[in-house]
């Protein structure tokens, strides 16, 4: 997929330990992505309340990403697991007001798999874009 | 009104290579609260930091952004600068413009500087809502746990015993000594590996600040840095303390259904054993799934023979639990299982043996008293061929790096067979010799000038069995003819692998691994052997391939990264935790159940004047900052300092609004 994407805006929330290492070290080893995504560091998925996710929406972000630990390491031993559990819960609850499901994506990257990060933004990016192309 | 500074590196040409700094830096200008906004070449660079100080001095600044790399590089940095400046060093925020943006979107500059302006808005956005913070402490248990007694393990235990900390060794196996034992010579001095290696082992077993526990295993871990509390299963032996070590029990023990581990399953061994002579603790233990009295309910002969009664069959694994303050990880490795090398047979042909078989043939205490000879049919050997990288630098099996040793115990390994044999011819077959090392490329010259080693450099395709002889078909590719050699015996060099469940011991730390399972450092370059888990280090070949001179500096190194922790009275620890407002909190005692730490309590409070309610509180010392709760919390009364949801959800706003910049 094409790096550039214009005006398209995605919001990835992602945990210190794993996920925003990952992305670290995706720049470490200059692995290429889409510039879309605007990242905030949080301590962990486990702290994500479901009023920011819907705050981006509500502010006109096209997409948002949550992404952490792998299943079993989350720094905080169980943080991700309630995140997990939330995750599908507010994705439909979302779908029912309208937000395409398209926009919403949750993912587990470790703080090695930088690879891994470019992959799931150019796969997100390219959802958000199918949404907005294609209805 | 918040005075803002912000400070755009440049980070040489890693950020103003991509990035238009001044734009991001005139940007950043034009945003309500900020004061002064300046780019600078390297801001973490002396004359960057005095910049950012005189800057606050001039402008009486009280929080500061600075957009430059990740935060998880120099947060900590810029946090000191602002404190030597005056400021709280909570005030400060970063904007990753290195690792988010020069360095992934390269492919388009404007892009990446508009990208640049919205992470440092954001940062400028989070900073006017920090509060200063101050800072916390917490105590420090002054013990070391190193799990593995390998050459790594004991290296880095007597560094730490010698500094005066009292140690914990844990091993699994029936003794320490880890691979280094198991070896003939080393090189590139061609030593004995057991005299090197069994005067520290009982320097571990002997030095007071040491404690042994062999055969045991850590099965849980909480806590965190100072503090971590260890749930570790010692084995049942079925031999308590009052063995003496007269090794009568294993003499006598009439079971040989069990192969020998530390000679490579090249020998049988009895149900009651030591791995080797040099054992250390010298303490047999039975090994229940080869005892003939565990598995028939008759024999008892070791309890018969033992002339301490020491031989207990009733004895259970035990768990102890118990408090470090640092953690040293010093797993090892195994090596490459070659049965999916079909041209090396699969692992089917007896006569086809791994590196470390061979180390176990030639050492005078192993299988054969030092004859090397073929395990089929125990006849002497006159060829043999050696081939390197079995599992290394090999795409098709998904191990493409190199595993460092085998080049050089090659090497070795034709060069003693030949000291013992002189009448013996040692083919190598090579893709290329990596001896990078002291007097190690000259150790190479040796085997193959004065020993007569002869070097083949390509790959072998196939080893057919013929005639009681092994023929070895490859090519040559400097000549570039093929070749077929007739060998008794043929020797691969088996690269290392992770250990065996090492994936699942990382889980207990939650450490990170990389995508072959070996053990993640902190930083490749500048942190190589602290992990992402304060307090816990790595050392030796669980967290790379290495030979034993790396391996021992890195222990050493993990000692040292230990005592200097250690050496502090108490540890500062991050004040980013959670707090509740009692005035909203409804009781619903949801935080209390999420928190993975217990570090909340359930109080009946006066929250105002007269009216008394079941409220959450946060024990402060045991918060470690993770945000559960503040996430599950159903009436917004849990906050969490660093990351508040003012914070975050300003970040959000920033974040999804255009850039307004002209
Ligand atoms: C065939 C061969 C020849 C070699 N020759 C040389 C040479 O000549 N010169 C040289 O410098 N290097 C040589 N090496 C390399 C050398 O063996 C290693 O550098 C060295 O053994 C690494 O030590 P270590 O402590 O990291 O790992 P190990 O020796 O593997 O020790 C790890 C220890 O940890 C224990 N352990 C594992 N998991 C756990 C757990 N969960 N709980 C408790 N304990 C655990 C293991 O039982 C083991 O005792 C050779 C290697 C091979 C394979
Ligand atoms: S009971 Fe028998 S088989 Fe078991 S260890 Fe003792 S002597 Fe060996
Ligand atoms: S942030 Fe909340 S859930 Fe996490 S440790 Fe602190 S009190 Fe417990
Ligand atoms: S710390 Fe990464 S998900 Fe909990």
């Amino acid at each position: 997929m094409d790096n550039k994407v214009p005006q398209l805006n995605i919001v990835g929330f992602l945990c210190n330990w794993c996920s925003y290492a990952g992305a670290d070290m995706t720049g470490l080893g200059r692995n290429t992505y889409p510039s879309n995504i605007k990242v905030i560091r949080i301590p962990c998925t486990g702290r994500m309340d479901p009023m920011m996710i819907i705050e981006a929406f509500h502010n006109g972000a096209d997409g948002v990403l949550v992404s952490g630990c792998h299943p079993g390491d989350c720094h905080y031993t169980e943080g991700n697991y309630y995140w997990r559990r939330r995750y599908p819960h507010l994705k439909s609850l979302l779908e029912h007001f309208g937000i395409d499901k398209r926009r919403f994506h949750a993912s587990w990257v470790s703080a090695s798999e930088g690879k891994k990060f470019a992959e799931v933004v150019k796969k997100v990016t390219a959802e958000v874009k199918d949404w907005r192309d294609n209805g | 009104m918040a005075r803002i500074g912000v400070f755009v590196c440049h980070c040489g040409t890693n950020i103003a290579g991509v990035v238009d700094v001044t734009r991001v830096a005139k940007y950043a200008g034009s945003l309500p609260g900020v004061k002064v906004a300046v780019d600078y070449k390297f801001m973490c660079s002396d004359p960057g930091q005095n910049t950012i100080i005189d800057a606050i001095k001039k402008y009486g600044l009280d929080r500061l952004v600075v957009s430059a790399c990740s935060p998880r590089m120099h947060e900590a940095t810029f946090r000191r600068t602002a404190e030597r400046a005056g400021i709280n060093p909570y005030m400060v925020e970063m904007a990753n413009i290195r690792e988010h943006v020069a360095w992934v979107h390269s492919d388009d500059k404007e892009l990446a500087t508009q990208k640049a302006m919205k992470l440092m808005e954001m940062a400028v956005a989070k900073v006017r809502r920090s509060e200063a913070l101050s800072k916390m402490f917490a105590p420090i248990e002054k013990r070391a746990l190193v799990i593995g007694g390998g050459i790594a393990g004991i290296q880095a235990a007597l560094d730490i015993a010698g500094a005066g900390y009292k140690v914990l060794l844990v091993e699994k196996e029936p003794s320490i000594g880890g691979r280094m034992a198991q070896l003939d010579k080393t090189f590139p001095t061609l030593d004995c590996s057991a005299c090197i290696l069994t005067p520290k082992m009982v320097a571990a077993a002997q030095d007071p600040n040491i404690t042994l526990l062999t055969y045991a295993e850590v099965t849980e871990v909480c806590g965190f840095v100072g503090q971590f509390e260890v749930k570790i299963k010692k084995k049942a032996k079925s031999v308590n303390s009052k063995c003496i070590g007269c090794g009568v029990c294993t003499t006598k023990c009439p079971s040989k259904k069990a192969l020998s581990e530390f000679d490579e399953k090249l020998a049988p061994r009895k149900a009651i054993y030591t791995p080797f002579p040099q054992a250390v603790p010298n303490v047999p233990v039975i090994d229940r799934t080869a005892c003939t009295f565990f598995l028939t309910g008759k024999c008892k002969i070791c309890e018969k023979v033992c002339p301490t009664g020491a031989i207990d069959y009733t004895q259970q694994d035990e768990f102890i639990k118990e408090k470090f303050g640092a953690v040293v990880v010093a797993t090892g490795f195994d090596i490459y299982d070659h049965s999916n090398y079909g041209e090396y047979g699969y692992g089917e042909i007896k006569d086809v043996i791994t590196g470390l078989q061979f180390e176990r043939l030639i050492s005078s205490t192993g299988p054969t008293a030092g004859h090397v000879t073929r395990p089929s049919d125990h006849r002497e050997v006159k060829n043999v061929v050696f081939i390197q990288c079995v599992g290394s630098r090999d795409e098709a099996k998904k191990r493409p790096y190199c595993s460092r040793v085998c080049c050089m115990y090659t090497a070795k390994q034709a060069m003693l067979l030949k000291d013992h044999y002189p009448e013996t011819q040692a083919y190598v077959f090579y893709i290329d010799i990596r001896s990078a090392g002291k007097n190690y490329e000259e150790f190479v010259q040796r085997a193959q000038n004065e020993y007569g080693v002869l070097y083949l450099r390509g790959r072998v395709s196939k080893i057919y069995e013929r005639a009681n002889k092994l023929l070895v078909k490859g090519a040559d590719t400097l000549s570039g003819a093929q070749v077929e050699i007739e060998a008794d015996l043929v020797v691969l060099a088996n690269g290392f692998e992770p250990k065996k469940g090492a994936k699942e011991f990382a889980q207990l730390f939650h450490m990170s691994s990389d995508q072959y399972g070996f053990y993640n450092e902190l930083h490749p370059k500048l942190a190589p052997v602290e992990t992402a888990i304060s307090g816990v280090f790595v050392a030796g070949c669980c967290q790379s391939p290495k030979d034993i001179p790396d391996t021992v500096a890195m222990a050493s190194a993990t000692a040292a990264k230990v005592c200097a922790l250690f050496a502090k009275e108490k540890l500062e620890v991050e004040p980013l935790i959670a707090g509740v407002n009692q005035l909203t909190c409804s009781g619903c005692e949801t935080c209390y159940n999420v928190c993975p730490y217990s570090a909340i309590e359930m109080k009946d409070k006066e929250v105002k004047r007269g009216e008394v309610r079941h409220v959450a509180e946060v024990l402060e010392s045991v918060c470690k900052g993770c945000g559960a709760c503040v996430g599950a919390c159903y009436s917004k009364a849990v906050d969490l300092k660093g990351f508040t949801d003012r914070q975050v959800l300003d970040q959000v706003e920033t974040a999804t609004a255009p850039i307004t910049d002209n």
